[in-house]
Parts: structure tokens; sequence; C-alpha cells
């Protein structure tokens, strides 16, 4: 999985979960989608925050760990992280 | 999997207290009673009221309350509501737990006495208060059940305070089910396997205990909302008459294991 298919995965997992649009808040706010935020610009809350690490975990079939999940505040975190842990499988 | 559809349950309606989102186990049960034919009615936490409602909009649920088991009085009021739309109901199921993620990690005798007061409160006795409330609307008898964890009975890490609280809960079904067996009315209790939810979140190193139980289940496999489903079902339908003040362990048969077998190797999820 390259990192653009990532993104267009995390993307569809953060409009499900917080049902939110990326590309229409990354255009309405001026903003790099990578430099969005989940508190300040999605408006999610530590509910929304689980729901979503959850969502990934799944998804990617990664586990986050507590501490790491502090860290992930855009969705720039997100992608990256996940590109640096995702086990490569077809 | 296939959905279980069945006439098993119809002509029964009751409660369910607990759903969050559709990864609640609360949720599960639900499914499976509508599934079977019953009728349902929900509560859920103020703080999770849009959620709850997409459960009990998706899930056709009859009526949706907000209760917060902790506010004085509010269990009570909730079944004022319930009885002023059903006169009678046929089962009651509480999936209600909390206790501060802060007491979640580190040691158990880390906690405070407030702390304690709060998850037991809020994760025992609100099944004793909402069994007191409910009894009085089953009057052609009844099935309650509550949920609880193989952390009652065993140390598991992390569990701490929630450990004490479900092994509180574990004793009350016993004490339940005497008071209300009189009355035609079953109590039991569920113990289920690690599954990822809201609730389970707040517990450190979580995706350690899924993988641990996986690996060294009987059945290689974690347990789901569907499963805890499907006992519930039985527990509220005809075919448990005779059980009650039982715990019924869905865990992959987790629990009935000493020491793990050298050649288990975790499986993917
Ligand atoms: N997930 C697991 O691994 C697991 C395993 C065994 C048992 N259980 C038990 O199952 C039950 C349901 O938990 P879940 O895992 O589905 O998580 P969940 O987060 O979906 O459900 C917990 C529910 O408790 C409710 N709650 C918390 N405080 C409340 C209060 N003051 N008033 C009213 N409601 C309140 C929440 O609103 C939520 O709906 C709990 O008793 C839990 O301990 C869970």
């Amino acid at each position: 999985m390259d990192n653009q298919e990532i993104q267009n995965q995390v993307f569809a997992i953060i409009s499900e979960k917080l049902d939110k649009k990326v590309s229409e808040i990354s255009e309405k706010l001026n903003k790099n989608v990578s430099e969005i935020s989940l508190m300040n610009d999605l408006g999610a809350d530590s509910l929304d925050s689980v729901e979503l690490v959850m969502g990934l975990e799944e998804k990617f079939d990664i586990s986050i760990e507590d501490e790491k999940v502090e860290e992930l505040k855009t969705i720039g975190d997100i992608v990256s992280y996940i590109s640096a842990n995702i086990t490569t499988k077809g | 999997m296939d959905e279980c559809k069945s006439n098993l349950l119809k002509g029964k309606r009751g409660v369910i207290m607990g759903i969050a989102n559709d990864r609640s186990i609360a949720s599960g049960i639900a499914e499976a009673f509508i599934n079977h034919g019953a009728e349902i009615g929900i509560s859920y936490h103020p703080a999770l009221e849009s959620r709850a409602m997409k459960i009990a909009e998706s899930t056709g649920a009859s009526f949706a309350h907000s209760c917060d088991a902790e506010k004085e009085g509010e269990i009570a009021s909730f079944f004022n509501k319930v009885g002023q739309k059903w006169d009678n109901i046929d089962f009651l199921i509480h999936s209600i737990a909390f206790a501060d993620k802060t007491y979640m990690k580190d040691k158990y005798s880390d906690i405070t006495k407030d702390a304690f007061a709060q998850a037991l409160d809020i994760s025992c006795y609100s099944f004793t208060e909402a069994a007191k409330e409910c009894a009085p609307l089953m009057k052609n008898g009844g099935s309650m059940i509550t949920l609880s964890y193989y952390g009652a009975q065993k140390f598991i890490p992390h569990y701490n305070v929630m450990g004490v609280a479900k092994a509180a809960l574990e004793a009350s079904v016993m004490y339940l089910a005497n008071d209300f067996g009189v009355d035609n009315i079953r109590v039991n209790c569920i113990s289920a396997g690690p599954i990822r939810t809201l609730a389970s979140s707040a517990i450190r190193d979580f995706p350690e205990l899924l993988s641990w139980h996986r690996t060294h289940s009987p059945i290689k496999s974690n347990t789901t909302i569907e499963e805890v489903g499907g006992t519930a079902t039985y527990l509220v339908s005809e075919l448990s008459k005779g059980v009650t003040g039982e715990i019924i362990y869905v865990d992959s048969g987790y629990h009935t294991i000493g020491v793990r077998s050298p050649e288990n190797k975790a499986p993917k999820q």
C-alpha cells in the first residue's frame, strides 16, 4: 500500500467516524490536508479519537499503543504512523 | 457471519441498558434480540446520546431514553417511563460499567476511596438498582442479564478495580436470583472474552489481552458481540427456563485454561 492509498483510506475512516469530509474542510480552511488537526479543525473529542483509533487498527491490521495515540494530532501524523507500522502484504 | 433469525423471542419485550456505539456488547445483543423477534427499548448515558440514537434507529428500538446510572433517581425514573409505555416486560439487559481510566493501569492498590466507590456504584450497584426497579414490571416472570469479565475470578493485568467490581457484580447475581426467583424472574450473567469497545479501550495494553486470549483459548479467535448476542438470546428465551444465578462464559473457552499449550502461536485476527 503506498502513501496515497493509505491517505485515501484514512480519509474514508475519518469521514465515516466524524461525519466530516476532509477535502471540504481542507478547502475551507485553506490548509494542506496533512496539517489538519483532528481536535482543532475537525472538532474531534476524546471519544471520537478512541473510535477513530479502533477504526484504523481494524482497517490496517495494526495496533496503536496508548502512548502513541496522544501523539497523533494531525492527519499527517496518522498517515505517517500507519506507513511506518503497516506490515506489507498483498 | 450469516444473520441468524427466528421467532424465539416473539412476543417478548424488554430493555437494554448500555448502548454506546455499534461496537457495544449491548448493540450486539439488541441486534440479536430484534432478529429473533423481540421488541426492545434502550437507555443510554447522556454523553453518548447521538451515538446511541444511531443504534436505536438502525436496530429499530421502540424507544430510547437517557439514564445516567450515577445520578440519584435516574434509574427509577427510567423504569417509570418504561412502565408508562409497557405495562409488562420480559427482560432486562444491564451492560454498563465505569472506572476512572487513571486506575486502569499499574497497580490495583493505587485506587482511591472515591474512585473505588464510583466504580462499584456504576458497575455493580446499578444492576441491583435496575433489577429492583424492573422486577415489578415483570408480571409474568422474566430474565435479567448482566455482563462480566474473567477479571472477577482471576488476576488480569490492569483490570484492577474493575475486577473487584465484577466480583461484586457476580456475587450480586446469586443474591438477586434468590430474591426474585419466587416471582419466576431469572437472573444470570454472561462473562465475555475481551472485545474492543469504548469501555475496554480504557484498559492499558488491551490489544495484548486480545491477542493473548485468541492465542491461548481452545477456540482460536476473539469473542464477538454477535456471540454474546446469541447466548443472551438463549438466556431470555424459554429454552433457558430453570437456569438462574448462573455465570455463562462466552469467551472461546479461555476460562478452562490452566497453562498454555507450548505449540500455541498467535493467529492473525
Ligand atoms: N469489552 C470487553 O472486553 C468486555 C468483556 C467482558 C465484559 N464487558 C462488560 O460489558 C459491558 C458493556 O461494555 P462494552 O465493552 O460493550 O463497552 P461500551 O463502552 O460500549 O459500553 C459501556 C456502557 O456503559 C455505559 N455507562 C458508563 N457509565 C455509565 C453511567 N454512569 N450511567 C449509564 N451508563 C453508563 C456507557 O454509556 C456505555 O454504553 C460492561 O459491563 C463491560 O464491563 C466488556
